[in-house]
């Protein structure tokens, strides 16, 4: 019983993406006689493994091929500096250079722009989800004249590229006397309109029901935001606080911009200008660049359903 | 008596209502609020001011002052404007359909239930989040004329005269753009996944009935029930391939030369390199409406499709 079904469910992706004729064909009405029927469905499964190895065999030469600059950057931070560009390719070090990670934190401040990094995403994930969670409450839940349009200004500037205002952004920041500052990133990047838009999907598919209930039961809407709506929307949260903390630490334009001097800089922009500096020193390179994916490593490994998630969320009720 | 109670009820009952909706505007508005003071001021007031800008003659160095189209007329008369517009769209008219081909490919292939197909999903979408800067790094280095693995492996394949990549100017788009598609499909393969497992299995049923051929259904039943995620798919990566900025500040810096300046190099040169806040506004307002034709033109022949 429960293997039929799974069969059935197995079945369906292959048809759906329209390729396994021979499946398909097979299941038409009025094939032959019960003895034939079991001989064909002999063959059917040999075919449908058959047909498996193929598409593993496929995807791993796939995902191999799509891997190769993460090999190649794993296995050039192992190399001495010139181990690097050889001919031909050696994929894996002659000898490992383990030294190149130890050496790294002094040949630039590596631990400065790690925590740098860090600082700003953690507060600006922070604020993004609290804001962002508060005013798609607000967008979401409660009825109130004006609500749509503020809304519509909310999806309209997502429309707009931000390269488009970053020069006012940045005249703004400049009187205020904010540039060369964290302050600066934290105020532009915290207050997105991505997080609410993110959130008020969510919470839209809470039935509203849920809130009038707790509503009766005398709970103020804070309550209710506090207590009901929040525990349901644990995945939507999960999601927005990943994007948005994957975002700040990857962002290079934001601090690009506004961070001048070397104390402040994140793990990007020393990186990048570690490459300025030092071009010829590949493999040192290798390894500062394997150590600014390895926080978006572990923190996607842990929690690569909500990345999906989200995706799918904020990609398919646009 | 009907006459006589009716008049002093709804009065009250919308006196009732309306402090209702004033308790309710008061209480909506405390949960927008702390958002939303941060989006007015840094992102709804630039944006309405990179509009007035481009209007006015505005330098670090003089006061603003209003100038009409003075700025377009300099836009329009300058070759680098048209240099990095012509760049602009080439850069999209690669990146566009290449990640949507390559994206919807990977989709088909990994839209099934099989043991770990869970892993290649990951694996394929990883790209998308690494770093840029260690992403145009790596590929930099692969893209290396001399000795980089592309190219021996371009020469191992029979090709004696690899191209120069980033290094020269015909060849540095191209590389930029193998890259991006590379780090995008991902994200989009994750967006056409959730597009196909919305398709209802009886309509390949039906197809199949019909006598179908599996490409026939691919084009008779995959592709038009896809069409709402491929419009926003299309929308999105328009709109991202002429936003493109950091990938081609690290990765080679518009050069060689001129050959990979993009339109928001050109207004972070302008306007923050140069403080022309003016001139660099109005490069900014024809990346809108760039932007703005293409999604209002997708819409309108989404829209005639489904009509």
């Amino acid at each position: 019983m429960t293997n039929m079904a799974e069969d059935l469910k197995a079945e369906a992706p292959f048809a759906k993406a329209g390729l396994a004729p021979a499946e398909g064909r097979r299941r038409t009405p009025g094939t032959g006689t019960r003895g034939s029927g079991q001989r064909k469905r002999s063959t059917r499964e040999r075919k449908a493994r058959t047909t498996d190895t193929v598409i593993y065999a496929v995807l791993a030469v796939l995902v191999v091929a799509l891997m190769v600059p993460f090999i190649w950057m794993v296995s050039s931070s192992l190399k001495e500096n010139n181990q690097v560009l050889t001919v031909p390719i050696q994929w894996i070090p002659s000898e490992f250079v383990w030294s190149n990670y130890t050496d790294i934190w002094t040949r630039i401040p590596m631990m400065g722009y790690l925590q740098n990094s860090l600082y700003l995403a953690v507060i600006i994930t922070c604020l993004q989800v609290l804001t962002g969670s508060l005013a798609a409450y607000g967008f979401s839940k409660v009825r109130f004249p004006g609500r749509d349009v503020l809304f519509l200004a909310y999806i309209g500037t997502i429309a707009v590229p931000w390269q488009a205002y970053m020069v006012p952004q940045y005249i703004m920041m400049q009187n205020l006397g904010l540039t060369n500052s964290f302050n600066a990133l934290i105020l532009l990047q915290a207050f997105g309109a991505f997080g609410v838009f993110l959130m008020r999907q969510y919470y839209m598919t809470i039935p509203d029901e849920l809130c009038e209930a707790a509503r009766i039961d005398g709970l103020s809407e804070y309550g209710i935001w506090a207590r009901v709506i929040l525990p349901l929307s644990k995945p939507a949260l999960a999601s927005l606080a990943l994007l948005t903390f994957v975002n700040t630490w990857n962002d290079y334009m934001g601090p690009f911009i506004y961070l001048t001097s070397n104390r402040l800089w994140t793990v990007q922009l020393g990186l990048r200008s570690f490459v300025g500096q030092f071009d010829a020193e590949y493999a040192m390179i290798m390894t500062g660049s394997v150590i600014s994916v390895i926080p978006i490593l572990v923190i996607f490994l842990l929690g690569q359903r909500y990345f999906i998630q989200g995706i799918a969320t904020s990609g398919m009720k646009g | 008596m009907t006459t006589k109670t009716l008049p002093p009820v709804a009065p009250a009952a919308s006196r009732g209502n309306r402090k209702q909706a004033r308790r309710n505007t008061l209480i909506g508005w405390t949960f927008i609020l702390p958002n939303f003071l941060g989006f007015l001021a840094f992102t709804l007031i630039p944006v309405l001011a990179a509009f007035a800008l481009s209007f006015m003659e505005w330098t670090s160095f003089t006061a603003p002052k209003w100038v009409g189209l003075a700025n377009f007329q300099r836009m329009l008369a300058s070759d680098t404007f048209w240099v990095a517009l012509r760049n602009t769209v080439a850069y999209a008219l690669g990146h566009v359909p290449l990640t949507m081909a390559l994206a919807l490919l990977l989709a088909m292939l990994l839209n099934r239930k099989l043991k770990g197909i869970g892993f290649f999903r990951v694996a394929i979408f990883f790209p998308y989040i690494t770093s840029l800067v260690a992403v145009a790094v790596v590929w930099n280095m692969l893209f290396s004329p001399d000795s980089g693995p592309i190219n021996q492996f371009l020469h191992s394949i029979g090709i004696a005269e690899a191209p120069g990549w980033t290094s020269s100017s015909d060849w540095a788009m191209p590389a930029v753009i193998i890259t991006s598609v590379w780090r995008d499909m991902g994200y989009y393969m994750v967006l056409y996944l959730a597009g196909l497992q919305a398709i209802p299995n009886e309509l390949y049923e039906a197809a199949e009935v019909d006598g179908a051929s599996a490409w026939q259904r691919f084009w008779n039943v995959t592709i038009p029930s896809l069409r709402p995620t491929t419009f926003f798919v299309v929308v999105m990566l328009t709109v991202s391939s002429f936003k493109v900025f950091d990938l081609i500040v690290v990765m080679t810096n518009g050069g060689p030369g001129r050959s990979t300046t993009v339109l928001s190099q050109l207004i972070y040169q302008e306007g923050i390199g140069e403080g022309k806040f003016g001139y660099s506004s109005a490069i900014s307002l024809v990346l809108f409406l760039i932007v703005l034709t293409v999604t209002v033109l997708q819409f309108k022949i989404q829209q005639r499709r489904e009509r």
